[in-house]
């Protein structure tokens, strides 16, 4: 029997992107790469921008409207997009449908079917009650016009769909709308924080990997999703909002030569008050998330049980520029001092809103390589390249391509989504 | 329910209901919990029978070494080993597995490479395991890359018996 | 009765019947009777005989299909070197397939260790392979119930189930799982469940030469391993853990993982 040399071996999943060094298991690889970091990353930005939509609806913040509304079409586009990365890493994606046919409810990611549908429908539900007024206004128009062509007649169909035959828009069942949309913002809020920390749970339950290994983790992941929910909606709104200035200006856009449409200067007040009163919410769950973050962390540096000489040297020399420059650094300490210094305005808070999405994807990225970057024998470390040029369909969907294609799918998606739920109405279409 | 907000919760029970229609179609009737219960064994019964059913490569006749299965036709080879320490050894590790030899496969496999005695015989210097018992050589110096059956007959191992 | 109350009662039937149909298997009186089957099977691996030869992992790689040129392995035999001048030293190249042929330690990435033999001190070889544990962890996360353990013990997977995921390869301590690479599901060693349900014997024990391995239902006995397994200290792998492993050593040293 001829000795097979290493460079004919055969390919075994994560051997593309797994460097090992001293003692690993012969097993051992780096199975959950970018897209399982890519996955918690989106469904945070899914859940804060609910939460951030519901600081609205539920406590009736005022001032937060227009970005209340934004954000719930946005969660909604961001929606779909939670799913690819899981159906990007599946090393059987056809098989995806049987966690919703045979849960096997002892494991957190069965829960995900279930949570997922649940949290959809909670979302359809608020948009279809918010925009439903703008449902049947269009669909009237649209019956009215004489000279329907192709697409108008498209048009009409949707929107007659949509809105599921109630037709009356008299004000006691606008105000109907109002109270039961107050309603599934309500429920929304814990359904949202389930969605995420059951996604903190997936690894904080594992007690084989002695870096995901504790009870923090759901709390912390639901904090950092919120956290970037809340940043993610607020960069948006403020460049649609340029955008829109743009339009104004140039008067480019159908809204833009109506009579009744928004100044310049109205746009810009808008913009500028709304971004103050969320920026202060990001702040507060920014705290919530490095505290817990920061407790973990002294916990384990004080407790020091068996895991605590490797886990060290992963943090403290390995990772250090990641976790501690890159993440925490640039990610938490720089925007907060950003925000929190006198002279705030949109310009640093928005360039904060930047760096703060990238220290929670760099969190999500510790926590996920960072976990299996030393062995199970204590005694090895595995090194992650991220695959940048794919060669075959396995390192195009588990590399740098698979994971720009999901980041770029919620934009795509909220363009089309936009046509049908339009994110900035005027005042009388939708509350 | 008189109110049209109650609407979209007819679509979600309308489509969970199609959910269970499908599901039930779907999924295997045999699937459910094993006496472990939910968390440790709930699977479709029948991939039980599926495993058993994987077919059987190396001796194929039990428990015994497969000295008696392989005496009946190489007697020799096996009589010599049989009072040697390569009696220990099964004929199926070096040969691979029998399977229904003579019939199919009717050879087995001869493997005259180094790398298969190495395994053993490789000197390593630890005393405080069974390793020290076999006498061994350092590959780097023992004759170069000659196969080591050239020597050393591997059903009669005794040194005093090799070719010289 | 009023159309209207029907419809809600209706409903709310439909709404009762979305509860998942294996929620109500959770304790079935019968089942937990017999929950002390005639067989259990369980492993004994003595450290103290292995010679770190090989011939068990070639056994298995043959006798269920893995294949040879594919890093990965339902089991394995680790080396651990420990020199006078207080240093350790593991390996395993390409999971002890081909043995150890080679004296220096095999560090990864083309990098090797020589070690001078007057300061080796103590060394030996463990194999390994899945524990079969009472209470799997990898089970329990299974997100589609693909994977179990059979009323007599051995952890096996469903291949037509499986959606690789690879939770049950992450929630695994000893890293005994991995994803079969032409199959693209998990995989694992299934105690050789083939083999065992016709009264043979694993192919990893019956390779072996020197009798490190061993197997026995540990139900019955009067089976002498079965008599080892009972009387004479015997110790598991990351006990820390609560898995309770159906895997039993002799000879396990501390430094052991």
């Amino acid at each position: 029997m001829v000795e097979q040399l290493a460079q004919h071996a055969m390919h075994v999943h994560g051997d593309a992107w797994t460097i090992k060094e001293l003692f690993v298991l012969p097993n051992e690889y780096i199975y959950w790469s970018i897209q399982i970091v890519m996955y918690p990353f989106m469904t945070g930005l899914v859940a804060g921008a609910f939460v951030l939509s519901s600081l609205y609806h539920v406590f009736g913040v005022q001032k937060l409207k227009e970005i209340a509304r934004f954000s719930l079409v946005f969660s909604f586009a961001l929606l779909p997009v939670a799913m690819m990365p899981l159906m990007l890493h599946l090393q059987q994606p056809l098989r995806g449908i049987n966690v919703l046919m045979t849960p096997h409810f002892t494991s957190a990611i069965s829960a995900f079917g279930i949570v997922f549908l649940t949290y959809a429908s909670i979302v359809a539900t608020e948009l279809w009650l918010v925009y439903r007024k703008h449902f049947v206004l269009t669909a009237h128009a649209l019956k009215a016009k004489q000279d329907r062509g192709v697409i108008d007649g498209f048009r009409l169909l949707i929107f007659t769909i949509l809105t599921l035959g109630a037709w009356d828009i008299s004000h006691e069942a606008i105000e109907k709308d109002h109270k039961a949309c107050k309603t599934m913002a309500g429920i929304g809020i814990p359904v949202a924080c389930f969605l995420h920390g059951y996604a903190g749970f997936i690894f904080g339950s594992v007690k084989a990997n002695a870096l995901w290994m504790t009870p923090l983790m759901p709390v912390i992941f639901i904090c950092s999703a919120v956290v970037s929910g809340v940043a993610l909606c607020i960069l948006c709104y403020v460049i649609v909002q340029e955008i829109r200035k743009f339009l104004a200006r140039r008067k480019l856009a159908r809204w833009a030569r109506d009579a009744s449409a928004p100044t310049v200067e109205e746009l810009e007040g808008a913009k500028h008050e709304e971004v103050m009163l969320a920026s202060n919410y990001l702040l507060y769950f920014m705290i919530g998330a490095i505290t817990l973050e920061i407790l973990d962390l002294i916990f384990r540096g004080y407790t020091q049980v068996k895991s605590w000489d490797i886990l060290r040297e992963v943090i403290m020399e390995r990772d250090f520029t990641k976790i501690f420059i890159m993440q925490y650094g640039i990610g938490n300490v720089l925007p907060f001092l950003m925000m929190v210094l006198p002279g705030r305005t949109v310009r640093r808070t928005t360039i904060a809103t930047v760096l703060v999405l990238f220290g929670v994807f760099m969190m999500r990225y510790n926590v996920v390589i960072g976990g299996q970057a030393f062995s199970l024998s204590f005694a090895g470390f595995m090194d992650y390249r991220l695959p940048i040029i794919p060669h075959d369909l396995e390192t195009f969907k588990e590399g740098l391509f698979g994971a720009l294609t999901v980041i770029a799918t919620p934009f795509v998606l909220f363009y089309f989504i936009n046509k049908f739920l339009p994110a900035f109405l005027k005042e009388d279409e939708a509350h | 329910m008189k109110s049209h907000v109650w609407r979209p919760l007819y679509v979600v029970i309308a489509f969970v209901v199609a959910l269970l229609v499908f599901r039930f179609f779907y999924v295997p009737n045999d699937f459910g919990s094993g006496i472990r219960g939910f968390m440790y064994s709930f699977h479709r019964k029948s991939n039980e029978g599926e495993w058993k059913a994987q077919p059987i490569k190396y001796g194929v006749t039990g428990k015994q070494k497969l000295h008696e299965y392989c005496r009946e036709c190489h007697g020799n080879e096996v009589k010599v080993r049989s009072e040697d320490l390569h009696g220990i050894i099964p004929c199926e590790d070096c040969h691979g597995p029998a399977l229904n030899h003579p019939e199919n496969p009717q050879k087995l496999t001869i493997d005259r490479n180094r790398e298969l005695c190495l395994r053993c015989h490789t000197s390593l210097p630890y005393t405080t395991s069974e390793r020290k018992r076999i006498p061994g050589i350092n590959p780097k110096e023992h004759n170069g890359d000659l196969e080591c059956v050239l020597c050393h007959d591997p059903h009669n191992p005794r040194l005093e018996d090799r070719k010289k | 009765m009023k159309r209207r109350d029907f419809l809600k009662n209706c409903i709310m039937v439909v709404a009762g019947a979305s509860v998942p149909l294996s929620a109500l298997t959770l304790i079935d009186p019968k089942k937990l009777l017999a929950a002390n089957p005639q067989i259990h099977w369980a492993f004994l691996i003595n450290t103290e005989k292995c010679v770190g030869c090989g011939f068990c992992i070639k056994a298995c790689k043959t006798e269920n299909d893995i294949p040879f040129d594919a890093n990965v392995t339902r089991t394995w035999v680790e080396r651990y070197v420990y020199t006078k001048d207080d240093r350790r030293y593991v390996d395993s190249p390409r999971g002890a397939l081909y043995g150890f042929t080679d004296s220096r330690i095999d560090l990864g990435e083309g990098n090797f260790k020589e070690i001078d033999p007057k300061n080796v001190g103590k060394a030996f070889f463990v194999p390994k392979l899945c524990n079969h544990c009472e209470t799997p962890p990898c089970t329990q996360v299974c997100p589609v119930g693909a994977t179990y353990k059979t009323d007599d013990g051995p952890v096996l997977v469903d291949r037509t189930w499986c959606i690789g995921c690879g939770y049950c390869i992450m929630a695994c301590p000893y890293a005994a799982r991995f994803f079969h690479p032409v199959l693209k599901v998990a995989d694992k060693c299934t105690f050789c469940y083939h083999r065992i349900s016709k009264g043979l014997e694993t192919a990893c024990v019956n390779a072996c030469p020197f009798g490190a391995r061993k197997m026995c239902n540990i139900r019955d006995i009067n089976d002498p391993i079965t008599q080892i397994i009972m009387n004479e200290r015997v110790g598991v792998l990351k006990d820390e853990f609560g898995t309770k492993p159906q895997a039993f050593y002799i000879g396990l040293a501390q430094e052991v993982r």
